[in-house]
């Protein structure tokens, strides 16, 4: 009996057989950094963020105040700090929803009819702009926008300046260019997250059985019936996943409002500049907050409507 | 099944997309590639105080003059250091809690998968805010380090995201039949558990390096003073001096974000897992 079994030969084995005797050992052990890491690192932060959130500053000398107070949360409810997240809000839900219109053909062509060679084209030709550079993808948007740039020129040159001209006289919108227009703000917004909404749709819709499909058109439906009836619920989660991606980078963005638009304020743009220039740290915390509830709010949602099957 | 049938039978090969659909897909994707072009053609302009298209002319002395700008190097080198210690860090972290995650469930488990999520998922303004909280609480000055420590974070899920679809793939047989065969818990790993995840970790760790490389939103909260690549090409974009320059660093860190991507992609073709799902 004992021959069988082959004897220890030094720490290794050692702690091999004891791995075996108690897993959760193993396991603790795996986890532990990363928990360390994550735990203190991220989770201290954000514990931070919402102690900072919680002080105020002092209005005369500029110096935080390390008192309990919910003064700096009333703060935001000031006029203009409203109208900063209403805005935000707003211009978040616009690229959500534009970026799914867009989105759609691109991700169902590629889930159903690119085959072999096209197929990995498509996967590429999303990956690749998804993963490149986030600065350059803005930059280049600043190159076509300008006003002596690439659009204006090929507009002159098609005779489609009025849509560009008709677009910057609309109220809100006003401005001497694309590029320092909200407008312009908006264009870059849905392309640099496009690539997010496309990926998660283009799995829900890949995951939509051709038997289904078949199904529907063996009992009389016409194929926009299909396309309403069938394939639009079972993509939904896919839609919503892409969306929460969409939605939260939209509302915390700050650089491309800055680089690109007229400058009025977002959330990530009060951040920024509170906790930079105007150095308030409590008010530029509370303002962080904000995406926080706004999204966990969103990804309650999307739980429900079962986005994380989709992920 | 059906499929081998259809490769023969055109009438089975599967519907065709209408013109339209087509046509709305291809758009989409010259949309998506067209607008980087663009900043390939601008480093080569002989106009830099304007965006003029057509440009006026073309040259290639602004390579010359971007090699020669001293304000280009250091934030270049630091880029290149963070971005190589939080692909480091983020790929041992990664790579344990893709192990844990893939041995058993636990409790706590959900909760993790959560908290490894989270600093991608929440815009990158919070992840940045909260840690410039943080190093205000406890007066933690900033340094290469501070930059690194927010960049880890948000690259454990790049390489964690690959490393356990990976390990989902991995039947569990061959580690058992690696023990039965007398090797121990480190021999399995290097043996066994490596090999078969080399590529996977690599490509995380090419897609990690990418990211943290063009990262500037979290950057901008914990760099104080100090300035990394992005942030130098960030302060051009508010305040632009030579423009064509700022293009040619562009194009530079396009391709230190592009190759690794593409060699990622390589490395885990084939496998039914996606190498970035979700950035």
């Amino acid at each position: 009996m004992k021959g069988a079994i082959l004897p220890a030969r030094g720490w290794a084995d050692k702690l091999t057989a004891l791995f075996w005797r108690r897993p959760g050992l193993l396991l603790l052990l795996l986890i532990t950094p990363p928990l360390l890491w994550l735990g203190v690192v991220y989770l201290g932060s954000l514990a931070a963020l919402l102690l900072q959130s919680f002080y105020s500053i002092d209005e005369f000398s500029g110096v935080v105040k390390e008192e309990f107070t919910l003064k700096t949360y009333a703060e935001l409810f000031r006029a203009q700090n409203l109208d900063i997240i209403r805005r935000t809000v707003l211009m978040a839900g616009a690229v959500t929803l534009t970026s799914a219109i867009l989105a759609f053909p691109i991700a169902y062509f590629a889930a159903r009819y690119a085959k072999g060679a096209w197929k990995a084209a498509f996967y590429l030709g999303i990956m690749l702009p998804l993963w490149s550079s986030y600065l350059v993808k803005v930059y280049a948007w600043k190159l076509i926008l300008a006003k002596e740039g690439i659009l204006t020129w090929a507009a002159e040159g098609t005779h489609t300046s009025w849509i560009i001209n008709g677009i910057l006289s609309i109220p809100g919108l006003e401005s001497s260019s694309l590029s320092t227009s909200p407008a312009g703000t908006f264009m870059v917004f849905v392309y640099v997250w496009l690539p997010y909404m496309i990926l998660p749709m283009q799995a829900a819709l890949e995951r939509v059985p051709t038997s289904m499909l078949e199904a529907s058109s063996d009992l009389g439906a016409t194929s926009a019936q299909t396309f309403r009836t069938v394939i639009l619920p079972l993509a939904m989660p896919g839609v919503i996943a892409g969306s929460i991606f969409t939605f939260s980078l939209t509302l915390g963005d700050y650089i491309i409002p800055q680089i690109i638009g007229n400058s009025a304020n977002s959330i990530g743009m009060a951040v920024y500049q509170l906790q930079g220039t105007a150095g308030n740290i409590p008010l530029a915390a509370a303002f962080a907050v904000v995406p926080i509830l706004i999204m966990l709010i969103y990804l309650a949602l999307a739980k429900r409507a079962g986005a994380f099957d989709a992920l | 099944m059906r499929s081998d049938l259809s490769l023969s039978d055109p009438r089975l090969s599967g519907p065709r997309a209408s013109l339209g659909l087509k046509a709305a897909a291809f758009a989409g994707l010259l949309f998506l590639h067209l607008p980087i072009l663009l900043i390939f053609l601008y480093a080569f302009t002989t106009e830099e105080k304007t965006y003029q298209f057509p440009p006026p002319g073309l040259t290639t002395q602004w390579f010359g003059v971007a090699w020669n700008r001293a304000d280009i190097w250091p934030p270049l080198w630091l880029s290149l250091k963070v971005a190589s210690v939080a692909t480091i860090l983020a790929i041992i972290l990664g790579t344990l809690v893709a192990a844990a995650m893939s041995r058993a469930k636990f409790f706590g488990r959900e909760q993790l998968s959560l908290l490894v999520i989270l600093p991608i998922a929440l815009p990158g303004v919070i992840t940045g805010m909260s840690l410039r909280s943080a190093f205000g609480v406890m007066e933690i000055p900033f340094s290469t380090w501070t930059i690194i420590l927010g960049h880890a974070t948000f690259c454990i899920v790049i390489v964690y995201n690959n490393a356990v679809a990976r390990m989902r793939r991995l039947s569990g047989g061959i580690m058992e039949a690696s023990a039965d065969l007398g090797a121990n818990a480190f021999q399995t790993f290097r043996y066994v558990l490596l090999p078969n995840l080399g590529s996977a970790l690599l490509a995380g760790g090419m897609l990690a390096f990418a990211l943290s490389f063009d990262e500037v939103i979290v950057t901008t909260f914990t760099a104080g003073q100090q300035s990394t690549l992005p942030i130098w090409m960030y302060n051009e974009l508010i305040r632009p001096r030579q423009r064509p320059v700022t293009n040619v660093v562009a194009i530079v860190v396009f391709a230190a974000t592009f190759l690794p991507i593409l060699i990622a992609y390589y490395l885990t073709r084939g496998g039914s897992e996606t190498a970035g799902g979700g950035k």
